[in-house]
């Protein structure tokens, strides 16, 4: 019982939680099955998802990562499992339908070759053994032989390597025993060995499939001085070049005292800063936008006040108003209020008859925000005149004054002062060169 | 002009199938379906609807026909949903798709094609809310689990639990409506009716699993980021009574 909690707190600050990406029905005769949407078990007091018994196989960690709970120099308790004990939990957790699968991750014990051998021993207990055919998401090890990352690789349906820092030199500052290399080479490895794997199962029949629900990876945010654009041209880069299918964003949560490295413990943690940053993930992978259209040299941050689709839309009023019965998916897709969802149905309903307004509301579009950006057969509803932007962002923005005030003290840790309550009584003007020339 | 009637029928969807081919027969809309055991008393000359298979089975033959198999697959699962007045509005739908054919599907600016898409997706996301947060609990020979759902989900998520737990002897027991569905290892399986069920009391090595994933539950929050509001809506508060790690009674 000890063990669970102490590997459980250990594990949670890796965010990967999704159960998706790959649809497997069951075998008769063996316990289980993955289905492609996710099915998210429950729901943790944070809000986050709980769909995997995400452990670590052990926290007692032989590297030395500054941000880390883990690290070798912290003062925390360790433990570790056995393989016949995570085996025994995994099971019959997933048969109460508390679970989808399971979430292996691990410190490094003794030398990543090591851990992988056990973390091997167990997936093959649970898969050969127990018979298990449900989720098995595993990290690889930075460092280990790559023939050791291939065998995991048959035996899980997801495999990730966390990126962990957005760039080389915070990297080399933080984490010294990981470097740069070690972590892109299981990555590429899997990309290879999926690419290779996706020829086999064509030309053969029962051939192993190889993690079959793709790779992903997770980067701190918060913990070093990157800029926004930074991190979000290097999520672009990393889904062009390793065929990824996310890209998690932690914010940093201070676990460490007095560390020159890193922000204090007092800190709050940059929330809003990682919600623009799934926003804008969303934007590159579902609504087909660039990364250099989100931010580019002359914004290298996120406007904290509007999110970037509506921050784009405000800033491109050129392509605006759009006809919803002639425009194109693409450009529907770029309309603040309309999501990929309602552009679907747009696109279907507006084949058998014309759209207006009314129709709009039905088929579930955000009107508050998306009318001041379309017309229907060739009339507008926007309250306000649209030539002016600044007006727009201030309509559409989602949050009062106070949130903004209190989000912008948050953003980046940086001092923002409250703003100042109007009173009857502050000195004006007139009386300030009243006390100067003695009057008052 | 024909006076308005209301039709009573049995509350079954073969029920259903006869009203819909009395209103045809009768040429005019009724002024409202109840099914027989709803209390409320009405001032409108009631017609009682006899269930007759045959007669249903015709209809049932004729949606898909006429119309097309989508109207057909939305009119079967539109009512097991809970909503208002499902009667009335399925069966304009209906009237929709014969006038229309198979583009009443598509029509989502209609009123009641709205309504109807509305309450499917309120049926298809609590029957998916279900398959999440549905618990079993290991009573030795079996595994049995209660829900209190508002539509009639069982028979949509009963097909994902046979395949994923078809080593397992389980059962589902829903509450609201009361009935159930049981799965034996090696196949066989079906819905049966009860008012109540009784589950055995819990073994010792249950309470140890149920109390390892209240432990796993309470520990994997970050502390940092506790946000009850987002948790409440992801998962309704509704759903919590039936789920092992909210139980704290006799911990």
């Amino acid at each position: 019982m000890e063990k669970l909690e102490v590997l459980t707190d250990a594990a949670k600050y890796d965010v990967a939680c999704t159960s998706s990406g790959v649809d497997r029905p069951a075998v008769p005769g063996r316990l289980g099955s993955a289905v492609k949407a996710g099915i998210c078990h429950s729901f943790a007091a944070d809000g986050r998802c709980i769909s995997l018994l995400k452990v670590l196989l052990s926290n007692d960690c032989a590297f030395d990562c500054a941000y880390c709970v883990n690290r070798r120099t912290a003062d925390s308790p360790r433990a570790t499992f056995t393989p016949e004990e995570l085996c025994r939990l995994t099971i019959e957790f997933y048969r109460r339908n508390y679970i989808e699968g399971l979430f292996l991750s691990s410190a490094v014990v003794k030398n990543p070759d090591y851990t992988c051998e056990l973390m091997l021993q167990t997936l093959r207990m649970l898969r050969e053994k127990e018979k298990f055919w449900g989720y098995v998401h595993v990290k690889a090890i930075p460092g280990a032989d790559p023939l050791l990352t291939q065998r995991l690789g048959f035996y899980a349906d997801r495999m990730s390597v966390n990126i962990e820092l957005p760039s080389q030199k915070s990297l080399s500052l933080l984490a010294p025993q990981k470097s740069k290399e070690k972590i892109l080479k299981p990555m590429g490895q899997i990309r290879d060995g999926i690419q290779e794997n996706a020829h086999d199962l064509a030309v053969y029949r029962g051939a192993p499939r190889f993690v079959p629900a793709g790779q992903s990876t997770q980067m701190i945010i918060g913990a070093t001085p990157e800029s926004d654009r930074q991190i979000l041209n290097l999520t672009e880069g990393l889904y062009k070049k390793y065929s990824l299918k996310r890209v998690f964003f932690s914010a940093y949560m201070p676990v460490v005292e007095n560390s020159s490295l890193l922000p204090a413990r007092s800190t709050p943690p940059p929330l809003l800063r990682e919600h623009r940053l799934y926003q804008a993930d969303w934007l590159l992978r579902f609504y087909g936008f660039a990364a250099g259209e989100i931010l580019d040299d002359a914004h290298p941050d996120f406007n904290p006040l509007l999110d970037p689709k509506c921050n784009w839309a405000v800033n491109h009023m050129e392509h605006f108003p759009l006809e919803i019965n002639k425009a194109p998916y693409e450009m529907l897709l770029r309309v603040p209020g309309i999501g990929v969802k309602s552009a679907m149905r747009i696109r279907s309903a507006r084949r058998y008859c014309q759209l207006d307004f009314e129709g709009l509301k039905k088929l579930g579009v955000v009107l508050k925000r998306a009318r001041y950006f379309i017309t229907c057969k060739g009339k507008s509803i926007s309250p306000l005149p649209m030539d002016n932007p600044a007006v727009i962002a201030g309509a559409i923005s989602e949050r009062g004054f106070a949130q903004n005030a209190a989000s912008l003290q948050s953003w980046q840790g940086e001092a923002f002062s409250a703003p100042e309550q109007l009173s009857l009584f502050a000195p004006t003007p007139v009386d300030k060169v009243q006390r100067l020339t003695g009057q008052i | 002009m024909a006076q308005g009637v209301v039709y009573r029928y049995d509350g079954s969807f073969s029920g259903f199938l006869c009203c819909v081919a009395q209103c045809f027969f009768d040429k005019a809309l009724p002024l409202g379906i109840e099914p027989l055991d709803e209390p409320q008393a009405t001032l409108f000359p009631v017609r009682e609807i006899v269930t007759e298979e045959a007669l249903a089975d015709r209809v049932a033959r004729s949606v898909p026909q006429k119309i097309s198999p989508e109207v057909w697959d939305m009119a079967r699962r539109g009512f097991l949903t809970c909503m208002e007045e499902k009667e009335m509005r399925l069966l304009r739908f209906l009237l929709l798709g014969y006038k229309e054919g198979g583009r009443a599907a598509r029509l989502a600016v209609n009123s009641d094609v709205d309504a109807v898409n509305k309450a499917l997706l309120y049926l298809k996301n609590e029957a998916h809310y279900h398959v999440e947060f549905l618990r079993f609990a290991d009573y030795g020979d079996f595994l049995g689990a209660t829900i209190t759902p508002n539509n009639t989900v069982l028979p949509l998520i009963a097909p994902h639990f046979c395949e994923r737990f078809n080593t397992e002897n389980f059962m589902i027991y829903e509450k609201t409506h009361q009935f159930g569905f049981f799965h034996r290892r090696g196949g066989q399986r079906g819905f049966f009716q009860a008012d109540r069920i009784d589950f055995p009391a819990h073994t010792p090595e249950e309470e140890c699993f149920q109390a390892l994933w209240k432990r796993y539950y309470d520990t994997a929050a970050v502390e940092g980021r506790i946000n009850p509001k987002l948790r409440r809506g992801n998962m309704p508060m509704r759903y919590w009574q039936n789920m092992t790690e909210f139980q704290r009674v006799g911990k």
